[in-house]
């Protein structure tokens, strides 16, 4: 038995791959869901229905798929070019930050102005982050996996000493929260009576347009270029380090988008527990979509889903709600090799 | 003046380095472990989760009733277990060694959570068990049995890496899988096998804390250690005995800060002294980056006949 590469993956396989990785997942994961005792389909069956079982359960998923649908986004355009970006935690929290401090009220604009203003300082907050491991990447050849995932750390310890400092809401309790951001920075809600914010609009737009300029432009082009065989785009005269410089921008603006957007869209002030690791599962949805923009969509919302319906499984079940990081987990492992199972032929001998 | 001689002060006292050597113990068995693994050609970026495993299992198996170096035993063996994970996805099917590693991370920290969560559903205080005690020594060398095993380990990997065929072997195919494969090697099942012994190391590291620096799990109690062993192991150009200079140094500006934090009196944010430790990571990464000679197979993924 060996592996052989396929010429072409057609797109049935392409897309059977994330849906036997899930249904593998939920399987092994099945298995710890018996140890606890707890019936399994019954289980299974109350998650789903907590995820979309109703109105509020299907806007909770949307609510929560926002997030994860923008730092899936911050994953796959830095994982198609190679930039393995793990930072994408710490970059939300810049956003975030960005946020309360633009929108905090020390601009007295109108929200037509200060929406978007606020969301390019999230983005640049983000993206700025992102460019220092990025230029010790390309200039002095340091490893950006690791100075990306030491970056969370500081950064949260920033934010913990400004929330606890300079950003200090005095109105807070003695909290350590930041002041709420003013009302014309809040972004409006999709559905009147639920957390449902546009948010979620700007992620779905931002997933469509990043597809256009994947396939469409030649930066798209280049970035791909650059991840496949950097050396052989250096050689058709592609500025190989400019891309990687810009491609860290763009997806730590993207993660920063999402803290920035949680702010104003539902939070409305900074805590230190802003992103139940939004960053990390993003990796998760990245791979899930296999890096496609369009796919991200749909693979946020099956991550949003799992942390949504095993919130409302494990109030009805001695099952931890732990449950959803073990399947979103076992996904991504199982998803590496669906993957490679369709990019793959098993042949004898 | 006065702020050396505050540092003087701190240097000459034997409590500080009583905490040098406690603090570096975990470093020093993680980065051991990671080292392994990269010596025999793979990146293991599952450590966090590995040493998350590693101190929820040997904890729980000691709350559980059993003895404190059962404890330790099974700590290493759930690292192998999520090392031969790891191995399994990224020797033989050849996966991405950054992803598979994030999964593997993903998975250890979720699985301990789990089983922590459901063993004590509503542990408001986290449940003590009674820890390993420091040895009977002067000083400094009043150390838990732990951190003498990790001294120890270093001479231990040191020379079997150095002196020993199997250690030539795991260089090798780190370095050059298909002459090994001339020299009649299995690659595959060296590279799982390091892997393996690699990931049991960072299990033990898991286990130092819950077992010797304190009494309990927390959640999130790894805290960023795994992925600073990452960066030790850079610095370290791959050698287990600057591996333990590394861990040593880094843990003594690690205690330092926690000394100076005292010091300072609240006049500075401690948030800036926690900072300390990851930046300083970075900024040996960035010093070492530019002659750092990696195992020149690492993170290439051997297939037979495949060039």
């Amino acid at each position: 038995m060996r592996l052989e590469p396929r010429t072409d993956t057609p797109l049935a396989l392409r897309l059977l791959a994330p849906i036997g990785a899930v249904v593998a997942a939920l399987a092994l994961c099945a298995l710890l869901v018996a140890w606890t005792g707890a019936p399994v389909l019954r289980a299974y069956g109350l998650l789903f229905e907590g995820a979309v079982g109703s109105r509020f359960a299907l806007t909770e998923t949307l609510t929560r798929a926002t997030p994860l649908i923008l730092t899936g986004l911050a994953a796959a355009v830095a994982f198609r070019a190679k930039l393995w970006n793990i930072g994408a935690e710490g970059q939300l929290y810049m956003g975030a930050l960005a946020a309360v401090v633009v929108g905090g009220g020390m601009l007295d604009l109108p929200g037509w102005a200060l929406v978007p203003l606020v969301m390019i300082a999230g983005m640049a907050a983000g993206g700025v982050t992102l460019l220092g491991p990025a230029v010790l990447k390309v200039r002095f050849g340091v490893d950006e996996v690791v100075t990306t995932l030491l970056l969370n750390f500081v950064v949260l310890l920033l934010v913990s000493m400004l929330l606890e400092g300079a950003l200090k809401d005095p109105m807070g309790m003695g909290w350590p929260q930041s002041a709420p951001v003013a009302e014309a920075a809040e972004l409006p809600k999709l559905v009147a009576r639920t957390r449902l914010h546009a948010g979620l609009a700007i992620a779905l737009g931002l997933s469509v347009l990043l597809w256009l300029v994947d396939t469409r432009t030649i930066w798209g082009y280049e970035n791909r270029a650059v991840g496949a065989n950097p050396r052989a785009a250096a050689f058709a005269g592609m500025p190989v380090n400019r891309i990687m410089l810009r491609t860290a921008l763009l997806s730590g603006g993207l993660a920063g988008l999402a803290g920035a957007a949680e702010i104003c869209g539902l939070k409305g002030y900074l805590t230190l527990d802003l992103s139940p690791g939004f960053g990390y599962s993003g990796i998760v949805v990245a791979m899930l979509a296999q890096l496609h923009p369009i796919g991200v969509v749909g693979a946020a919302l099956f991550i949003a889903g799992i942390f949504v319906g095993a919130d409302a499984m494990s109030r009805a079940m001695p099952v931890p709600n732990y449950i959803a990081d073990v399947l979103v987990a076992t996904s991504l492992l199982c998803m590496l090799v669906a993957g490679l199972l369709a990019r793959y032929r098993l042949r004898r001998g | 003046m006065d702020f050396l001689s505050i540092i003087l002060d701190i240097l000459l006292s034997a409590a500080f380095w009583t905490a040098v050597l406690r603090i570096a113990t975990p470093y020093v068995l993680g980065t051991l472990g990671e080292l392994v693994c990269e010596r025999a050609g793979v990146l293991n970026l599952g450590i966090e989760g590995i040493m998350t495993l590693g101190a929820m299992a040997g904890w729980m198996a000691v709350y559980q009733g059993a003895d404190l170096w059962t404890g330790v035993l099974v700590a290493a063996a759930c690292g192998a277990l999520l090392g031969l994970l790891h191995a399994a996805l990224t020797v033989p099917l050849g996966l991405s060694q950054h992803v598979t590693g994030i999964g593997v991370t993903l998975l250890g920290t979720s699985l301990s959570y789990f089983v922590y969560r459901l063993v004590l559903p509503q542990a408001s205080t986290p449940p003590t068990i009674v820890p390993f005690q420091p040895l009977d020594l002067p000083g400094a060398f009043a150390q838990t049995p732990l951190t003498y095993l990790a001294l120890a380990l270093v001479g231990v990997v040191a020379y079997a890496l150095y002196r020993t065929p199997v250690g030539l072997a795991v260089r090798m195919v780190g370095e050059h899988p298909a002459a090994a494969e001339a020299q009649g090697l299995n690659v595959t099942a060296i590279r799982i096998g390091a892997v393996m012994a690699g990931s049991a190391l960072m299990g033990l590291a898991g286990a130092f804390l819950t077992l010797s620096a304190f009494n309990a799990f927390f959640f999130n109690m790894v805290n960023g250690r795994g992925w600073i062993c990452i960066a030790l192991v850079v610095f370290a150009s791959w050698r287990p005995g600057k591996a333990l200079l590394g861990a040593l140094l880094f843990a003594l500006f690690d205690a330092l800060q926690l000394r100076l934090q005292q010091a300072s009196g609240g006049v500075l944010p401690y948030q800036l002294f926690l900072m300390m430790p990851y930046l300083l990571s970075i900024l040996a990464l960035v010093l070492v980056a530019r002659r750092a000679s990696y195992p020149r197979a690492l993170m290439i993924p051997y297939r037979k006949g495949e060039r």
